[in-house]
């Protein structure tokens, strides 16, 4: 299909969402067609991929992303990924998926209960998903963070699950909020479904002090072509 | 009909806003040994029907006002 050179990939908007336009700026700097999907919306347009981007979707209101859940665009978002669609939510957008059920896990306040805003070092724990292929195994990567609320918490059961799946993708190097074994970034057992808490759009040009960001959607960007080429 | 739910981070689980809490109460002069800090959610629900108001409750609690993986709720039902 025509637009498998520049694939298409849908960015999710929230009331409160605020990082839809970086992200939508930074899949087109990398080679996508970003599509802004308004959250009122009751169907996805065909795309290679959807992103959830950062923010604070309805206010944040009860925990974060609990109230997202509810809209509209979300049960064709939930269709999308139970038929195996690339689905990649980054810090507001992890808690709505995580909230939403589409990612194991929750997301508590910071241990320290301070904003932490700055540059955070990354390991790279897997490369054989859809959104770290451009990755080197055990490599590291520097993408900062910017959040309230991004300990991530999973108890004994679920941890021992997403370690023997290898659903852990990547981990901070220095942990910035508590999460738990210092994860900074999941998938769903499948595979298809990531999130994390750190802003790969945010690290995609030499101005902003990294491009290692640009990897990670690059990966996404890879994979979202090579599915609309293979259901052309 | 009235209902509290009462929502508490689990057991276990870091509550960085109670050791806050904890500490400022310390700072105060109070002995505290401990904080923990839940929410409190009033709603107006139900017919009559107890049984059907508690279960609906329940589900409430399970699929919304509470995430199961961090948080324990406690249902209170008023007159």
């Amino acid at each position: 299909m025509s637009g498998a050179a520049r694939p298409r990939i849908a960015v999710l908007v929230f009331p409160g969402s605020n990082d839809d336009r970086d992200a939508a700026l930074a899949l087109e700097g990398l080679g996508a067609e970003p599509v802004l999907v308004w959250h009122a919306e009751s169907s996805l347009p065909e795309v290679g991929a959807v992103v959830l981007p950062g923010g604070f979707s309805y206010g944040d209101y009860l925990r974060c992303g609990a109230i997202a859940r509810f809209a509209p665009v979300m049960d064709s978002l939930g269709r999308f990924a139970a038929e195996g669609g690339l689905v990649l939510g980054i810090c507001n957008g992890f808690q709505v998926l995580c909230e939403a059920g589409l990612l194991p896990g929750a997301l508590r306040p910071n241990a320290s209960l301070s904003f932490v805003c700055r540059d955070v070092r990354l390991r790279v724990e897997r490369t054989s998903s859809p959104f770290t292929s451009r990755l080197e195994p055990g490599s590291s990567l520097t993408i900062p963070v910017k959040h309230g609320e991004g300990c991530y918490f999973a108890d004994d059961e679920l941890l021992a699950e997403l370690e023997s799946n290898g659903q852990v993708a990547l981990r901070y190097e220095e942990n910035p909020n508590g999460s738990i074994d210092d994860i900074a970034g999941v998938t769903n057992a499948e595979g298809n479904v990531f999130g994390l808490m750190p802003h790969p759009e945010h690290a995609v040009d030499p101005l902003l002090g990294s491009t290692d960001g640009a990897s990670i959607l690059g990966s996404l960007i890879d994979a979202a072509r090579e599915r609309l080429l293979t259901a052309a | 009909m009235k209902a509290t739910i009462l929502v508490r981070p689990k057991p276990g689980i870091l509550d960085p806003q109670g050791e806050a809490v904890q500490s400022s109460l310390r700072q105060l002069g109070f002995p505290v040994d401990g904080a923990r800090v839940g929410r409190v959610i009033d709603l107006e629900v139900g017919n009559g029907d107890i049984e059907r108001t508690r279960a609906e409750l329940e589900r409430m609690c399970e699929q919304l006002l509470a995430n199961p993986l961090i948080e324990s709720y406690e249902i209170a039902l008023g007159e």
